[in-house]
Formats: structure tokens, C-alpha cells, sequence
């Protein structure tokens, strides 16, 4: 996709947004609530007309040529969609149906999540637990076979053992050479992916593997404890040294410009009376460098 | 749901059908008898003889007798002034004051019209008297006898009237409420978000959309018909297939307006305000309660795209009238161009894509 934009009324929803992913890829999408994500994905779905530039699926535009694009994607709203009185069975033959084929016919694709379904394929959509619904809705979206997944937001409110089933089913859906585009707010998953856009307020900040941006961060990165937790993020924030000070978990995560700087903070911290001090060199996560970019785009 | 479906059109077409009846019985009278004379008494007992009125009491004067009109415990007054029976032997005109109590003016107008049958009934008989009596001199005024024969509805029973509305209406509530929520249902659970990115074309959405609901539309009609023909003795007169046939349209017509409602609305409540604003003016505008003629003219011209009217005059036709196809031909033709015309609109209005 090229330069898209979209916006309603005053709100810029997107903004410039390019990028490209290849077959047997899991791209992901990751930022916070309001980022965009969704909206990227309703254009990439033909649901909305976006404003300015293209968006090409498979090579069809996604404008002009949107019928034959809803033949070969499989989407999976944010939100659940299905027929939440109809049962597992009867939602996914419906939507065999709507497509054209039967679930004897790809059975094989859907296999290994829908039997993991199978023993409450009489029980209505409706009644399923979180992690069930959503691969019910992954088994919906696969059916007919599709060459392209959009998966918006696949495991918000699923609890942990599912996200990491759902993500494994993912990487072998891959391995068939599915191109697979997921969003996802929490940054843990983000390291699942083979190449992912990190994006905020409509524009993409930045795009390459986990592990690339990773290593894009600038300076060294330390954890810092004390009990006076509060008082230690006013007195770090404080010192000139210090580029960046946050809370992560149970530590503060202080960026700082070069690693011999930490000497000098940890004898300063232990004069202002932080007795209890831990402090420890971190490798930066693709949080941190999504924190990083923030606020560089903040100062900009 | 289904049960729900049969069961509440056959509740309301039997409740209805009993509480929309207009018929006035029991008025309650009260007498002021200023002229206590034979005649007048003679009056009062045609009056109470009727079976159309309730006596609930005489008084004295006239404030006693408007007294209980405010109250609300007479409908009407009968006040017979002094010297009616006088004025009746030598100048063979009484004069005789009926008051009513015009609140309810439906009522009020049927009261009245009963008084004037009674007061007439007095007279005939008061003038065969006179002709008896007097053999010799002037011969006694030919009295007219209007004798009037009720057509289709021989004992101008309210319930053959109503009935064949009454289901028409059900019918329609039923079918218009069901198509106008359901795509909203599939907006508001975001099923038709899912349903968007499939590539089922509008037709095929819009028909899967009407034919259930057009099937539950007939079922409920052909409920409806035995009702009436096992309940109220209400049968069809004409051919039942011709009925059948525009129902089958009318239904289609209706669900077209449905889908069209929920396509333009985004939430259940929008769709439920919008739909009951165009069901009760329709519904107040088909000639179910009022005669369609007494309506304002520019209310007749709104009744041209009211396909609650169309329905109603040929439920009533049919079902009472037995009129055929061929009397109905301008019927069948308006309501095949709404229900193109209302399915081509919706089909227009129902976006896959948003924004």
C-alpha cells in the first residue's frame, strides 16, 4: 500500500501510511488504542474508501477491484462477529456457504484449530469463552481458503495460554504461504512477528523485524529499584544525565547517554538517601524503542 | 421467537377485534318531564323500550338533568316541556330538547341518531292514531317507510368490518418490525461487518433478508383467516388464491420498507421510532377506523403511496365484497410498483462499503 490516507471530519485517522508484505510473512501492526490499526485494516478489507493513495491486495485495487478482494481475504474484525445464536458448527458452514464451498472441502486448513472446537460444536457461538470464540472466528476466516488474513486485535481479552496457542497456530498457517497481517496492542507478541510497523496517531514511526528495531535504540538502558519508588522517578528525572526515565513493571527504566554515566548516577542516588538501591544493565525490548520513538515524535 | 410470533398477532386480532367495536349500547338517560301528561309518558316508555338506553333517573328541572351530564352520569338528557301533549292535539307539533353530552362525539352522533328513530317510531304511530281516529275529514299523510338493507354486512356487525382490517394491520406491524431490526441487529452485534468482506451480493442479502420474513408475513395470514372464519364466523367471500396473491406482493412491499428503515438508521431505536412513525400515520390514514373519504384532501393525496390502504380496501373486498382480479386490477398494480419500488431503494441504500 501506498501514501494512505483517511480522516474524519477533524480527526486524522491515517496519515501517509506505505508499506508492503510478501507471501508467507506475518506482518504485524502495533501501537496503541486509536493508532489506526483498525481503520488501516477496514481499507485493506474494502470496507472503507480511503482517502488519498492505494492499496493493492494480491496486486487488485482495493477500490475498483474489491469484489474479486473479498474472495481471496479472510478478516477477523476486532470485535466478534459472529452469529452468536447460531452453534460453532452452524457459523462455520454458514460461512462455507457464503463463500461458495463446504468445510469437507478445506477441512484441512481449519484441522488443527477446529479440533480443539470440536467438542462444543453443538454449543452457540454465543456461550464460548474468549480464546474459543476467537478461533472459532480464525477458523471462519480461513474456510474459504483465503491467500491474505487480516487479523485486527486476534488476542485483546483472551487470556495468556490462548494468545500463545493463537500465535502458534499463526506461525504455521504461515509456513503455507499465507501472508498474514495482524495488529496488536500488547508489544510481548510484537517479538512473534516476522516484520512489524510500529504506529501512532496515523503515521507509522517505524518499520523492520523485532529484532532490527530492537537494536535501533539509542544509549544504554538500566533498570533502577528502590522501595521509594516515586520519589527515586523525581530524583532521576531530575539529574542531567538521565536522557529518559519511566516506569516498567517493578523497575524504572532509565535510558542513559553511555554506560560509564551509571557509576556516577548510582553514587549520586545513594547521597540523596536511596539505600535499598538495585541497579542493573537491561538488553531494550521492542517497548522501549517504541517509548523512545514516542518521544522523539513528541519533541519534534 | 416463533411461538411468539403465531401467538401475539391471534391475541391481538381476538382483543382487538372486541375492543374496536363501535357499536353504542346502554346510553344512559335521564328525563325531565315538565308535562306529565300521557303522551309524554308514551315517549319516555318508547325511549326505554328501545334497549338502546338505560333510564338512571327523572328530575324536576333542567339544571337537576344537566347536573348529571357534568357528572358523567347521564350520556343524554330527554326534556319534554310543558303543554307537549297540548301542542300535540291542536297543532300536531311538539317540540321536545335532547342534550348530550358530546365528549366522546362519536358517541354522541350514534345516540342521537338512536333518538331520531325513536322520536320517529312516536310519530308514525302517534299518526296512524290521528288517522283512525279522524276516517272522515283529511286523509291521513302518507307516511314513508325507509327500510334499509345493510349490503356485505347484513347486520351491520362492527366485527365484519373490523376483522379483515384489524388482521391487515397485524400483518403489517408484524413484518415491517421484524425486517426494519434485523439488519440492525447484524449492525449493532457487527455480524455485518463479517458478512461485508463476503462476496454475497446486495441481491442475495436483501432476498435473504425478505423471504424469511415473507414466509412468517403468510403463515401468520393464513392463522389470521382461520381465526377469523372459526372466531367471528368471518369468512372469504371472493377467491382466496386472488387474496392470497396480493398478500404475497403487499408482504413483499411491506419488507422492502423494512430493509429500507434499518439500511438509513444505525441502532435499534432509530429503527423502532422511524418504522412506528411511518406504521401509525399509514395505519390512522387506511380507513381502518375512519371512512378514507372523510379525510382531508391533501391526507387522500399522502394515501396514495399508503400501502396499508391498498391492503386494507382489498382485504375488505375480498373477504366481504368477494370482489374479483378483475376489480382489483389497479390494486395489484400499485402494489407490484411499491414493491419494486421499495426493494429497488433499499437495495440502493444498503452499502457494503461504510464511510
Amino acid at each position: 500500500m501506498r501514501n494512505i490516507g483517511k480522516s474524519y471530519k477533524e480527526v486524522i485517522a491515517l496519515n501517509d501510511i506505505s508499506f508492503d508484505v510478501a507471501d508467507g510473512e506475518l506482518f504485524g501492526l502495533i501501537g496503541p488504542d486509536g493508532a489506526g490499526k483498525t481503520t488501516l485494516f477496514r481499507i485493506l478489507c474494502t470496507l472503507i474508501v480511503p482517502d488519498q493513495g492505494e492499496a493493492r491486495v494480491r496486486g487488485l485495487d482495493v477500490v475498483e477491484d474489491f469484489r474479486s478482494i473479498r474472495k481471496s481475504i479472510g478478516y477477523m474484525p476486532g470485535r466478534f462477529s459472529l452469529y452468536q445464536d447460531l452453534t460453532v458448527q452452524e457459523n462455520l458452514e454458514f460461512f462455507a456457504t457464503i463463500f461458495g464451498t463446504t468445510i469437507e472441502q478445506n477441512y484441512h486448513l481449519v484441522r488443527d484449530i477446529y479440533t480443539q472446537l470440536e467438542p462444543f460444536k453443538q454449543r452457540l457461538a454465543g456461550d464460548l469463552s474468549g480464546g474459543m470464540k476467537q478461533k472459532l472466528a480464525l477458523c471462519c476466516a480461513l474456510i474459504h481458503k483465503p491467500e491474505v488474513l487480516f487479523l485486527d486485535e486476534p488476542t485483546t481479552g483472551v487470556d495468556a495460554v490462548s494468545r500463545k496457542e493463537f500465535w502458534q497456530m499463526l506461525k504455521r498457517l504461515k509456513k503455507d504461504g499465507l501472508a498474514i497481517l495482524v495488529s496488536t496492542p500488547y508489544m510481548d507478541e510484537a517479538a512473534l512477528c516476522d516484520r512489524i510497523a510500529l504506529m501512532q496517531n496515523g503515521r507509522i514511526l517505524d518499520i523492520n523485524t523485532p529484532q532490527k528495531i530492537s537494536e535501533e535504540f539509542v544509549g544504554v538502558l538500566y533498570a533502577v529499584k528502590s522501595s521509594r519508588v516515586y520519589d527515586l522517578l523525581i530524583a532521576l528525572r531530575a539529574h542531567p544525565l538521565v536522557l529518559s526515565c519511566y516506569a516498567f513493571g517493578e523497575y524504572l527504566h532509565v535510558t542513559l547517554a553511555k554506560s560509564e554515566d551509571s557509576k556516577e548516577l548510582e553514587s549520586h542516588l545513594q547521597n540523596q538517601g536511596f539505600s535499598d538501591l538495585k541497579i542493573h544493565l537491561v538488553t531494550p525490548g521492542i517497548e522501549n524503542v517504541f517509548m523512545q520513538l514516542l518521544q522523539q515524535t513528541d519533541e519534534k | 421467537m416463533i411461538p411468539l410470533l403465531f401467538f401475539m398477532p391471534i391475541v391481538q386480532l381476538v382483543v382487538l377485534s372486541y375492543a374496536a367495536d363501535f357499536e353504542v349500547k346502554n346510553l344512559n338517560l335521564a328525563i325531565v318531564d315538565y308535562d306529565q301528561s300521557e303522551s309524554s309518558r308514551h315517549l319516555i316508555q318508547k325511549f326505554t323500550a328501545s334497549g338502546y338506553f338505560t333510564l338512571v333517573g327523572s328530575f324536576r328541572n333542567v339544571k337537576d338533568g344537566t347536573n348529571v351530564i357534568e357528572k358523567e352520569v347521564a350520556d343524554l338528557v330527554l326534556i319534554c316541556p310543558q303543554h307537549m301533549e297540548r301542542n300535540l292535539e291542536n297543532m300536531r307539533v311538539a317540540e321536545v330538547q335532547l342534550l348530550f353530552n358530546a365528549v366522546n362525539n362519536q358517541k354522541a352522533g350514534v345516540a342521537s341518531s338512536y333518538c331520531q328513530q325513536v322520536i320517529s317510531a312516536f310519530n308514525n304511530e302517534h299518526l296512524r292514531q290521528l288517522a283512525m281516529e279522524s276516517t272522515t275529514s283529511t286523509p291521513a299523510r302518507l307516511t314513508v317507510d325507509v327500510r334499509e338493507s345493510f349490503w356485505y354486512n347484513a347486520q351491520l356487525d362492527y366485527k365484519t368490518f373490523m376483522v379483515p382490517g384489524i388482521l391487515a394491520i397485524l400483518v403489517t406491524m408484524l413484518t415491517a418490525f421484524l425486517s426494519s431490526i434485523n439488519i440492525i441487529r447484524e449492525k449493532e452485534m457487527g455480524t455485518i461487518e463479517q458478512l461485508n468482506v463476503t462476496p454475497i451480493s446486495k441481491m442475495e442479502f436483501i432476498l435473504g433478508k425478505i423471504i424469511p420474513f415473507w414466509i412468517i408475513g403468510m403463515v401468520v395470514m393464513s392463522f389470521g383467516l382461520v381465526i377469523a372464519w372459526l372466531m367471528f364466523g368471518i369468512g372469504v367471500t371472493g377467491n382466496i388464491l386472488t387474496l392470497f396473491s396480493f398478500v404475497a406482493i403487499y408482504l413483499i412491499a411491506i419488507l422492502g420498507i423494512g430493509i429500507l428503515i434499518s439500511t438509513v438508521t444505525e441502532t435499534q431505536q432509530q429503527a423502532m421510532f422511524v418504522t412506528w412513525f411511518f406504521m401509525v400515520i399509514f395505519l390512522l390514514l387506511s380507513g381502518l377506523f375512519t371512512p378514507v373519504d372523510s379525510i382531508p384532501e391533501w391526507a387522500r393525496a399522502l394515501n396514495l403511496v399508503n400501502p396499508i390502504k391498498y391492503f386494507v380496501e382489498v382485504m375488505r373486498s375480498i373477504m366481504l365484497k368477494g370482489s374479483s382480479l378483475s376489480d382489483l386490477n389497479s390494486h395489484f398494480l400499485v402494489m407490484t410498483v411499491f414493491a419494486l419500488g421499495f426493494n429497488l431503494m433499499a437495495m440502493r441504500s444498503y452499502r457494503k462499503t461504510m464511510g
